[in-house]
């Protein structure tokens, strides 16, 4: 049932506080640009919010010796904005696509995680850096792999009364190309029809390691390993790439909805693998 | 709860729920009906006001978000019954046809220019991606911010 009247949000003061929230049952609030969606059409239940965008201890971007940590209620315009990121051009270029301007301002990439859309664009670079998700909770801290963290579309390793609390994003070995393209209608507010993300290591023109992460093809964000596998020794080329077309076509795993059908995200993904080949003027 | 922010300059303090929308407790508590709904689920921009300085959706903002920050809506940007130059343009320019989008759009812009004083032509397009206008189109507005942006900075 569409909700007409003003939802509960109760605001906690620090991490502690947030956390006896959530115990009690209250929906972790990051951005809301989700979020409050949902709960206006109904299709959120929460008996409450917990709005965690003004907790220190789950802010702000940090550069580490090997790599970066992003609190899970940083934004998007704040994770694109600080220096460390300049180092993962990868994870710059999928946020660049989110939204717009407003809801890159609003929208976390803890709430990109914790939403498990497969349509994602922040999590395409968190598979290909192969972040990791620290979770804290009742029980202490966990931390998952992302692509542990992630089961399904809205399902997560989240336990009851446990929250994000950052993001581990290692430094990938150096030298690696970075590649992102998303696919629909227009460029901006769009939610893609298939996204293909990618670092390649060259030497020469020859790839020696390649990394692909695809959204909206299947109910995760999906690696398609063979085919990551089967690029290494080959040359930068179209005619190489175009060789392995099929296998990612037969790699993904997508539906059809109101935004595209399965065969033509299956061809889209496989067009996307020869758009590669803009790597190598870079 | 008890909601206390700087909404156009003025300190402000209201009685309202923590969970009702920036959206309407702006237009219906406050009378500032400036900021439009368009499609109450932050695919049009209709909304946008700014929020300590950063642009931001009303219809996706819960009035306890904006607890002790400044926010900026249409209504704020003239000064002492003077329109702002962005509001200036977009007359000159006809950058407005039914004028629902066009609170927003100016409000998006004004971030932009806040951000980027001299945006070229590709990068006010792409900073005004998040606006939709269903009436007419685009080229009027991108002119606007452009002679907006040239008229600050001959100040």
């Amino acid at each position: 049932m569409r909700r007409t009247g003003p939802v509960e949000i109760v605001r906690p003061r620090d991490l502690g506080e947030a956390l006896r929230e959530v115990a009690a049952g209250g929906r972790p609030l990051a951005g809301g640009t989700d979020l409050f969606v949902r709960v206006r059409k109904g299709t959120d239940a929460s008996p409450f919010l917990v709005d965690i965008g003004g907790i220190a201890d789950l802010q702000g971007v940090r550069e580490t010796e090997t790599g970066v940590e992003i609190g899970a209620a940083a934004t998007h315009a704040q994770i694109l904005a600080h220096p460390a990121t300049e180092r993962l051009p990868v994870l710059r270029l999928a946020l660049q696509t989110i939204g717009s301007p407003a809801l890159r301002a609003m929208g976390t990439l803890g709430g990109n995680l914790v939403n498990a859309s497969p349509a994602g664009d922040g999590l395409v670079p968190l598979y290909l850096l192969e972040a990791r998700v620290n979770v804290i909770g009742p029980g202490g801290e966990t931390s998952y792999p992302v692509a542990e963290f992630i089961l399904g579309p809205g399902k997560t390793a989240l336990r009851p009364g446990e929250l994000v609390r950052s993001i581990t994003v290692p430094w990938p070995p150096d030298g690696a190309r970075a590649y992102f393209r998303k696919v629909g209608r227009r460029r901006a507010l769009l939610i893609a029809v298939a996204s293909l993300g990618a670092l390649l290591w060259l030497d020469g023109e020859t790839i020696c390691e390649a990394r692909l992460a695809l959204g909206s093809v299947a109910p995760t964000v999906l690696r398609p390993r063979a085919v990551e596998q089967a690029l290494v020794g080959q040359p930068l080329a179209v005619e190489a790439l175009a060789g392995l077309r099929e296998a990612l076509s037969s790699a993904v795993q997508p539906i059809s909805d109101l935004r595209a059908s399965a065969g033509y995200r299956r061809q889209v993904a496989g067009n996307l693998l020869l758009d590669l080949v803009s790597l190598r003027s870079v | 709860m008890t909601l206390r922010f700087r909404l156009n300059g003025r300190d402000l303090t209201v009685e309202t729920p923590a969970g009702r929308r920036l959206l309407d407790l702006l237009r219906e508590d406050l009378g500032l009906t400036g900021t439009k709904e368009g499609c109450g689920e932050g695919e049009c921009g209709a909304c946008t006001v700014l929020v300590d300085g950063k642009p931001r959706l009303a219809c996706l903002t819960a009035a306890i978000q904006v607890e002790g920050k400044d926010v900026l809506t249409i209504e704020g940007l003239a000064t002492a019954g003077k329109l702002h130059p962005l509001q200036e343009a977009f007359i000159a320019t006809a950058g407005v046809q039914c004028g629902f989008c066009t609170p927003g759009l100016i409000m998006a812009a004004y971030a932009l220019l806040q951000e980027n004083p001299c945006p070229t032509r590709d990068e006010i397009r792409d900073y005004l991606g998040g606006n939709l206008c269903r009436c007419t189109g685009y080229a009027q507005v991108v002119e606007a911010v452009e002679r907006a942006a040239r008229e600050l900075a001959g100040r």
